[in-house]
């Protein structure tokens, strides 16, 4: 289907089912119950997850197939986000404009830095954009948000203010970032038994973009393009000594993954008008490096399962506090109680990063290929375990 | 080519898909029945709180923690009451919020805009927060206060100096009892006046975002009104941790008064680099070199320690005051926590009570039924005397504190001293002040 064979349709298929169902996928418990402390069903986490899942395939487009580490991805989502809002504050809160200019711009900028950055490869290449994505990082937070040209409006974040412009604003439309009036954050709540579901605009605005996304990325994997990709992952000085010049390609690589990093920026600003400095800053950037390889670098759905196994962590352990705790074990004798808390208290609430990070070591410890070779070896193990059973069924069959 | 198989079970799936994606527009334009945004229906009303628990100000969120508690305790009737016995207003019962039990989820803001409102809408869409509050740096409660209005529930800004927040960033879901910085200016200004006159040239050092800029704008206009003269302003990055670079140059600018608009982490590092480079010990100008620090608390004061001294600033609140309001809050805080309360707590603890009480007063938790009995509302009894909560910007108005680092503290607590309590109507400006103009409160919003 689509000009995919059908591995790649399969997969494409099953991503597409689990994005359109997430909403019920991701709030498997009662919305009264206590366990709906870990529902992640609610409409800004799984925006987070398709849009971060953005980023995280087009990262992996550069990483993945070429092995050139960036670690000034940041910055693309970042000039994606200011973008989006310029739009929004210009012309109106149509969300089209925005995500369109954000790619187009991120693009630009990828082209620039990745023109002198590719010039060199390996440590020299990540410290390149490391340095570009800083750069940015600092204008934005400070240079180009002195009172006198406020550009990106510092550590506040840019955002829409009554006073601006918005030339194609009617009052029919919502005041909010809308699609041609169907607001991003019309969400329907669907009531079933205990169990309470969000179907919200913007999440599906951003899965189907994310579902455009992963087509792609499937078809670059598999294009021409891609296996010269590899080839320069492999052995780049070979490819040069035959006589064959690497550069555009990495280049094309390299601003592809730059418009991806763009659009998910684009995308955080519609379904949320505001863009913060922070989102471009190093820590940023190494969150997709981090979702890459926890999901599997070079895999197609990996990117996508680490960026949400992330987000899952940063917004639902943050949330977890000892009060939460207490009310879990209450059912133990008090001095129990308080030592289990005192237990688990440094592993959730501001302690999650200590969670996600215990848990990084083991992935990369023990499946060096991340959640998508955990995956698999269960995979074959079931399927193993299948073989196996037929084997012995058939060797009870007496043979004639 | 590929090749194409119609089967029973192929059918079936691509019907079903088909007749979904047909459907899904249609559920979108159903309206919910709520007349706003996560109305309580239940037996338990959701507050969110939404703090600072890492980076440069998580110690004044974990003090802002602490007072939240204290103050759900006290709504639900637990405790000894607190602030509740003195507030002039008597409408809170003890039994939670309009009979309904409090309960409270808390976030990390990690004092940035972004982390805090993906917090702050995962309170509002996951669990169902009617009342979002908090916040230690003005940056972070701009961004969430924008949020509060787009999603239709009511702010209750934390700790935000900056004159933005009620100014040009107001909003009309928004609410702050905090002071800010033009208030800062007025009180410190006759202070400043009386202790190094009025022949001083002063050297700014500001922390690089919306609190900063409007601080520094405030104390200049304050001070050179009395005839200071502003000699240079430099702004230093948020994060920044070492200060020696931007002090060296204030050596030998010719200036005889530093101003620190710095807080939290910051301040108690930029002060302590001033005081290793012994500016505290200079004769500029025939006269003796002073620090400033315009907006002071005691964490800062503890953090800093004996660097503090004798240096002058503002503060909202301190324990130290002898009014009925005080006295109870310290002493419940001071039983449950076992140490005196900050003003950050201070200001979290009345705005949860004076939130919980404009819902009793107006017998409805409907955001615009809330903001209606909070605007122009007065009262006393909460520490810092008779207060206003004025109408046209959202903004409290109050006694505002001169404290000075003491000199010989008795405690580890007993750091700060009040040298004067500057009137509220010294610090009142008319709402239309330029520092505060360019921003619109629009109307409320109590979405859904």
């Amino acid at each position: 289907m689509f000009g995919l064979d059908t591995k790649d349709t399969r997969s494409l298929i099953i991503v597409a089912i689990l994005v359109v169902l997430a909403p019920f996928i991701l709030n498997p418990f009662p919305a009264a119950s206590a366990m709906a402390q870990f529902n992640a069903g609610y409409p800004d986490l799984m925006q987070k997850f398709v849009i971060f899942g953005i980023f995280a395939i087009g990262f992996n487009i550069l990483f993945g197939l070429t092995g050139y580490l960036s670690f000034g991805h940041a910055a693309f989502l970042g000039v994606g986000s200011y973008s989006c809002v310029w739009m929004f504050k210009l012309l109106g809160y149509n969300v089209i404009p925005g995500i369109l200019l954000s790619v187009v711009i991120s693009g630009i900028f990828a082209l620039a830095i990745g023109y002198v950055s590719l010039r060199r490869s390996g440590i020299y290449f990540s410290i390149l954009t490391l340095a570009f994505a800083q750069m940015s990082f600092s204008l934005a937070y400070s240079v180009l948000s002195n009172p006198k040209f406020n550009l990106t409006n510092g550590e506040t974040g840019l955002q829409v203010y009554a006073n601006d412009p918005q030339w194609f604003h009617r009052d029919s439309l919502p005041d909010l970032p809308h699609l041609f009036g169907l607001s991003m954050r019309a969400t329907h709540k669907l009531e079933i038994g205990a169990w309470e579901f969000q179907l919200n605009v913007g999440y599906y605005l951003c899965a189907l973009v994310m579902l455009g996304c992963f087509y792609l990325a499937i078809r670059i994997f598999r294009s021409p393009f891609g296996l010269m990709l590899r080839a320069v992952k492999s052995n780049q000085q070979r490819m040069n000594y035959t006589g064959l010049n690497t550069r555009p390609y990495t280049l094309a690589a390299f601003v592809i993954s730059g418009m991806y990093a763009g659009l998910a920026g684009g995308l955080l600003s519609a379904v949320d008008p505001l863009a913060g400095a922070e989102r471009m800053q190093w820590t940023a950037s190494g969150e997709v490096v981090l979702m890459t390889i926890l999901g599997g670098a070079g895999t197609l759905i990996g990117p996508v399962l680490g960026a949400g196994f992330i987000k899952y962590f940063e917004n639902i352990f943050s949330k977890i506090n000892d009060h939460v705790l207490h009310s879990w074990f209450a059912f133990l004798p008090d001095g129990i109680e308080d030592f289990v808390v005192f237990l688990i208290h440094p592993f959730i609430g501001k302690g999650w990063h200590l969670t996600l990070g215990i848990l990084f070591m083991l992935v990369v410890i023990f499946l060096p290929g991340g959640l998508v070779e955990g995956g698999q070896r269960i995979g074959n193990w079931v399927r193993g375990r299948k073989r196996r059973k037929s084997k012995t069924a058939t060797k009870t069959e007496p043979a004639e | 080519m590929s090749k194409r198989e119609l089967s029973r079970r192929g059918v079936l799936k691509t019907g079903a898909l088909g007749g979904a994606g047909l459907a899904l527009p249609t559920i979108f334009t159903a309206s919910s029945a709520a007349a706003f945004t996560n109305e309580p229906t239940g037996g338990t009303v959701t507050l969110g709180f939404n703090v600072p628990q890492t980076g440069p100000y998580a110690d004044e969120g974990a003090d802002e923690l602490r007072a939240y508690q204290l103050a759900v305790e006290h709504l639900n009737g637990g405790g000894d009451g607190g602030m509740m016995n003195t507030f002039s207003s008597k409408t809170l019962q003890g039994n939670g919020i309009l009979g309904k039990k409090v309960e409270f989820v808390t976030g990390d803001t990690q004092t940035k805009s972004d982390a805090a409102r993906a917090s702050a809408k995962s309170m509002i869409e996951k669990d169902g927060a009617v009342m979002i509050t908090g916040g230690s740096s003005s940056g972070v409660a701009i961004a969430v206060q924008g949020l509060c209005q787009e999603a239709g529930v009511i702010f209750m800004a934390g700790l935000t100096h900056s004159n933005d927040t009620t100014g040009k960033d107001k909003k009309a879901n928004g609410f702050r009892h905090f002071f800010n910085g033009f208030m800062s200016g007025a009180a410190l200004a006759p202070v400043l006046k009386n202790l190094y006159g009025t022949d001083r040239t002063a050297y700014h050092l500001t922390a690089d975002y919306t609190w900063g800029w409007t601080q520094e704008e405030s104390i200049a206009a304050a001070t050179e009104a009395l005839g200071w003269n502003t000699i240079n302003k430099v702004r230093t990055p948020l994060a920044a941790t070492d200060f020696s670079s931007y002090i060296a140059p204030v050596l030998n600018s010719g200036a005889d008064v530093l101003v620190l608009n710095h807080y939290g982490g910051n301040m108690v590092n930029s002060l302590t680099n001033a005081v290793q480079f012994g500016l505290r010990d200079k004769v500029v100008n025939g006269k003796n070199f002073e620090i400033v620090v315009p907006l002071y608390s005691r964490l800062m004061a503890k953090g800093a320690g004996a660097n503090v001294k004798g240096i002058h600033g503002s503060t909202n609140w301190h324990w130290s005051l002898q009014d009925e309001g005080s006295k109870a809050f310290v002493r419940s805080f001071g039983t449950k926590y076992g140490f005196p309360p900050s003003q950050a707590a201070h200001t979290v603890y009345c705005q949860t009570l004076l939130y919980a009480d404009a819902v009793a007063r107006a017998g409805s938790f409907n955001p615009c039924a809330v903001a209606e009995a909070l605007e122009g509302f007065e009262f006393d009894g909460l520490g810092n005397g008779h207060t206003l909560y004025r109408a046209e910007d959202h903004q409290c108005f109050k006694d505002v504190l001169v404290v000075r680092g003491k000199e010989n503290p008795t405690s580890e607590f007993d750091l700060l001293e009040v040298v004067e309590v500057t009137p509220a109507a010294q610090v009142t400006y008319a709402p239309d002040h330029p520092m505060f103009a360019g921003g619109t409160l629009g109307s409320c919003n109590p979405g859904a």
